[in-house]
């Protein structure tokens, strides 16, 4: 246990930046930058789960790995449980690694085919030199659903939702403070995806464990998260309490991830389609990156103006010039800001029915 | 168009599909039998291994025939497709029945223009020239709504977002006019605000071409979204077939009950998610009787040993394969119902 | 892309001067004896040997000479341009020298190449086509046939079958062209099929695994839903994304050829510049033995300047990233 054990937050990041320099074909020269997280600030706490959700590109995963050192920092903090580890060689963190662990989305690819499900799950007490490993892998496999009698199978043996429980088993082995799941259900079927989300629950509670969950998909993190940061082109554009979130989101982005989520519910709902597609994170538009796709958009300071992250609710803060009043809100009231004097409606041409 | 919606355009009947492998046989689909009409969308549903994908794959001759044993009947305009040959087969491909994939990152040629394909689609069953091909292309890109569709067809796949791919895809499905329109999981691969986009426009172009559309997926809020009908599979098998609201109000086969209920919900936060116990089972050796007989909560003395088949239990339900009388299947409805509300 | 051509090209100058410069220095750390002694006659006196040592210009360190080396090249000397100075035994050119038996490597090398590409590539579409049939199994055992035979071997036998016992070559040695194009097939054609074996198989092998790796693509099955005839399926969509890697292959085994057709050209007594660089080697003719290492080096590295471009062409992807 660190000095700071007792303070609330684990994990701290400050004006995070991630770029990743990227060549655009052979013949072009030099390289473009890919500005994969850009000035994130958020603080995990300890014993929650913190879920990040956003769709493919929005540098969701590139947040994780850069919080666990596994990327190097372009600019900004790194904190762990007090200490700042943003600048710290891999040699310096390798204590801090059995701290923090990951699960990731693929259980096919993450696991090493030719090894037994004991080495698997006891590599980090061969790594970390823990004494009758034997016992403590089966310990855990019962743990997470597994039988003790798995030791010796392979991974082949075993079906997507028990490799992720394998998977699970070996990041719980070093009682981490920390466990960053990527996307941990998401090759998973649906009847299956409640079996583990169950588990991880059940074992958060149990171990005092706290969760970074990434995803894309709004309906699992409801179930798992306390709160939620919602990130687009590499920026938080949302931060708050799940509950806030989902019932008062006040981003125009969160409200239309919100709606896009197709449902089973008989009742109608309004649906905001967005147009066009995610712009490129290697030029992303001016001051608000959102402005192009958003219905409540306003030329002359959405464009020109870049939104600071702002509270509007306890627990609850937005990047929006122009944040919702009202949830569920008529495609009219969303794109008629209240207060806001426009003398164009928004250039969508085909945002609501194509 | 002549055609009237409603026409009955597509009859599958028994459709068997075995897979002969060295490690045994795999009994892909197991007596499938649907309809479709046009205008109608028939989603169908269930989890990997659950044969959703090889019925359609088999329905349009694209199962390697070599190592593939299909049989039962797929009856489209009068034809038995399962007995066409090849050649006719390929015929009815890609003009009369379209097909769009779930990857449109896999699913174009990465070495192509995406004009150059859906002009390709154009000409395989039409003589008209390469200019006119060209313009077909165009003119249905800029239909499917990619913006400044005449440059954007020189265009390489990989200079397509996701979202675009996937329209292309749409376009080139569409350059004949087909009667049938499959979607095998067209939104699985996108994120969820392009997936709405993609949802829009398959309904749009239903409506517009007046055709037929099969939307296989895993999801069922895209199927509650879009669907007339809905086919839940489980297995190779159908295990309850029948009109979309009544599938999703009162459901009866105990597979769809535990589908739903472990769905996570985007409504609330539940106190702990109802997952389906146990896995899916190995199509080489399913298990005897009712295939979900091993995983189901209501399994009774027939289960193990007989294969319940597919019926309408009673006046006013639909169709499902399950041995529950349907009184008590009503009853445990109502419950799960009332807990759900709770 | 001129600037990516020109920055490629500078590179390739600083290779080919790094190549040279080792074999300067593998030429004196492991000597085999002193090249004077092989011109000084018998009992030299050691005035006449530093004598020949200064007229080679064997007395200033590598280094000194390496830089006159490059100095000549791009100056030229007294046989004209490029620089390649004289050879040890015989003070003639080895500009010269290549030039006169360059053609007969390179010929040696575009016929087998011809060979090799279409046999190759077309054994392996067959073989992917009518996979697990008995034309496979057929095409692939003559695979390893060829893979695993020696150039010797298959060009002694071929001499002892086709020339000694059926006539149909016209045995070693080499005609040129010029003089008789009847006598340059009938001494060629044999070395063409021995050298394009060993590639034919591999071609085939390569060929045939790319080809049922892209006909198991995504877009292949959507080639097919278009409703594409199976041979359009196949020569237009599958063969397009598979022979693509055969390309750079292609131009690679063609420049390392240049100076690695040795065992070709010995069986069949061509002479060309395998003949040359080992005849140099052993004889410590430095001069020769620089040349055509330098040539060899140059085709390797321009042939691959050459097919990363060519691949940029054929796959858009390269192009703009």
């Amino acid at each position: 246990m660190s000095a700071n054990g007792s303070t609330e937050t684990l994990v701290e990041l400050e004006h995070l930046t991630k770029h990743f320099d990227v060549k655009q074909g052979v013949f072009a020269r030099g390289t473009a930058k890919v500005h994969a997280v850009e000035d994130v600030t958020l603080q995990v706490r300890r014993g929650e789960t913190l879920g990040i959700v956003g769709e493919s590109g929005c540098g969701k995963s590139t947040t994780a790995r850069v919080m666990l050192r596994l990327l190097d920092v372009t600019s900004g903090t790194v904190r762990f449980d007090g200490r700042d580890i943003t600048h710290l060689s891999q040699r310096a963190l390798r204590p801090l690694r059995r701290e923090m662990q990951m699960v990731f989305q693929d259980p096919y690819a993450s696991l090493n085919p030719r090894k037994s499900v004991g080495q698997i799950v006891g590599t980090p007490f061969a790594i970390h030199g823990v004494k009758n490993a034997r016992s403590r892998v089966q310990e855990l496999l019962e743990r997470v659903g597994l039988s003790p009698e798995h030791y010796n199978r392979y991974p082949h043996e075993f079906s997507g939702g028990q490799r992720q429980r394998i998977g699970v088993a070996r990041a719980l082995a070093l009682s981490p403070k920390l466990i960053v799941c990527d996307e941990p259900v998401s090759a998973l079927d649906v009847s299956i995806q409640a079996q583990v989300l169950n588990l991880l629950r059940n074992l958060q509670s149990d171990f005092n464990l706290t969760y970074v969950f990434i995803t894309h998909d709004l309906s699992v993190l409801r179930q798992i998260a306390d709160r939620i940061a919602v990130m687009y082109l590499g920026r938080v554009v949302e931060i708050g309490d799940s509950e806030q979130i989902y019932d008062a989101p006040k981003h125009p982005y969160t409200a239309a991830l919100l709606s896009a989520v197709p449902r089973t519910g008989t009742d109608p709902r309004q649906r905001i389609v967005l147009s066009g597609d995610v712009p490129s994170p290697i030029d992303p538009p001016q001051a608000c990156v959102f402005h192009p796709r958003c219905p409540r958009f306003h030329r002359g300071h959405c464009d020109v103006e870049e939104p600071e992250l702002r509270d509007l609710a306890p627990h609850h803060a937005a990047a929006c010039h122009y944040p919702l009043e009202r949830w569920p809100i008529t495609d009219e009231e969303l794109r008629q800001a209240e207060g806001a004097v426009r003398e164009d409606r928004p250039h969508l041409e085909g945002a609501a029915h194509d | 168009m002549t055609s009237s919606s409603g026409e009955r355009m597509l009859d599958v009947r028994g459709l068997t599909v075995r897979f002969p492998t060295s490690d045994g046989i795999v009994q892909a689909v197991s007596d499938v039998s649907f309809a479709l009409s046009r205008g109608e969308t028939l989603g169908i549903v269930g989890e990997s291994g659950s044969g959703k994908s090889v019925s359609n794959l088999a329905i349009m001759g694209l199962l390697n025939r070599a190592r593939t044993v299909i049989s039962g009947e797929v009856e489209f305009k009068g034809r038995d497709l399962l007995t066409l040959p090849p050649d006719e087969l390929r015929k009815v491909r890609g003009k009369e029945i379209a097909m769009v994939f779930q990857d449109p990152f896999a699913c174009l040629h990465p070495m192509y223009r995406v004009g150059a394909q859906i002009a390709e689609a154009f000409t395989a069953h039409s003589d008209a020239g390469k200019h006119a091909a060209w313009s077909r292309a165009v003119e249905l890109l800029d239909h499917v709504g990619i913006p400044n569709a005449k440059s954007r067809a020189r265009d390489y796949p990989h200079q397509f977002s996701g979202g675009m791919r996937q329209r292309a895809m749409i376009a080139m499905a569409l350059v004949h006019n087909p009667d049938i329109l499959i979607c095998d999981e067209p939104t699985t691969a996108l994120d969820v605000t392009v997936q709405a986009q993609i949802l829009e426009l398959i309904e749009d172009v239903k409506r517009e071409f007046d055709i037929g559309v099969i939307l296989v997926t895993h999801d069922l809020g895209v199927v509650a979204e879009t669907a007339n009908s809905v086919m839940v599979m489980y297995a190779g098998r159908v295990m309850e077939y029948g009109p979309a609201a009544e599938i999703f109000r009162h459901p009866q086969h105990p597979y769809a009950w535990g589908l739903l209920d472990s769905m996570p919900t985007i409504e609330r936060r539940l106190d702990a998610l109802v997952p389906i116990e146990g896995s899916p089972p190995s199509l080489l050796a399913p298990p005897s009787g009712c295939p979900f007989h091993p995983r189901c909560p209501y399994r009774f003395e027939p289960c193990a040993t007989k294969l319940p088949p597919l019926k309408v239990p009673a006046d006013g339900a639909h169709l499902d394969a399950c041995h529950l009388p349907y009184d008590k299947k009503v009853e445990l409805g109502a419950q799960r119902a009332k807990k759900v509300a709770a | 892309m001129a600037f990516y051509i020109a920055r490629r090209l500078f590179w390739t100058a600083i290779v080919v001067a790094a190549v040279i410069a080792i074999t300067f220095v593998v030429f004196y750390l492991l000597p085999a004896g002193d090249p004077a002694l092989r011109f000084a006659g018998k009992n030299p006196n050691a005035q006449q040997l530093d004598l020949i040592r200064h007229r080679l210009g064997l007395d200033q360190p590598w280094y000194i000479q390496f830089f006159k080396f490059i100095k000549n090249f791009f100056t030229g000397d007294q046989y004209g341009w490029p620089g390649l100075g004289y050879t040890f035994a015989g003070q003639s050119s080895v500009l010269h020298l290549i030039l006169d038996r360059a053609p007969r490597t390179l010929l040696l090398i575009a016929g087998a190449a011809v060979i090799w590409l279409f046999s190759g590539v077309t054994i392996g579409i067959i073989s992917a086509v009518r996979r697990r049939t008995i034309i496979d199994r057929a095409a692939m055992g003559f695979a390893l046939f060829g893979i695993s035979a020696p150039v010797f071997w298959l060009g002694l036998m071929g001499l002892y079958i086709f020339w000694r016992q059926l006539g149909w070559s016209s045995g070693t040695g080499y005609v040129s062209p010029a003089d008789s194009i009847t006598g340059f097939i009938g001494h060629m054609w044999l070395p063409w099929v021995v050298l394009a074996m060993l590639y034919a198989a591999f071609y085939a092998r390569m060929t045939r695994n790319n080809l049922l790796e892209t006909l198991g693509e995504d877009y292949i099955r959507t080639a097919r839903a278009k409703g594409l005839t199976e041979r359009q399926v196949i020569f237009k969509h599958g063969l397009r994304a598979s022979l693509t890697p055969i390309v750079t292959m292609f131009g690679l085994d063609i420049a390392l050829l240049v100076g690695g057709a040795v065992i070709t050209e010995s069986v069949f007594n061509l002479q060309g510049l395998g003949y040359l660089a080992i005849n140099g080697a052993t004889t410590q003719d430095l001069p020769t033995v620089l040349g055509v290492v330098l040539l060899a080096a140059l085709a390797v590295a321009l042939m691959n300047l050459v097919v990363d471009i060519l691949y940029a062409f054929i796959d858009p992807r390269v192009r703009y990233a």
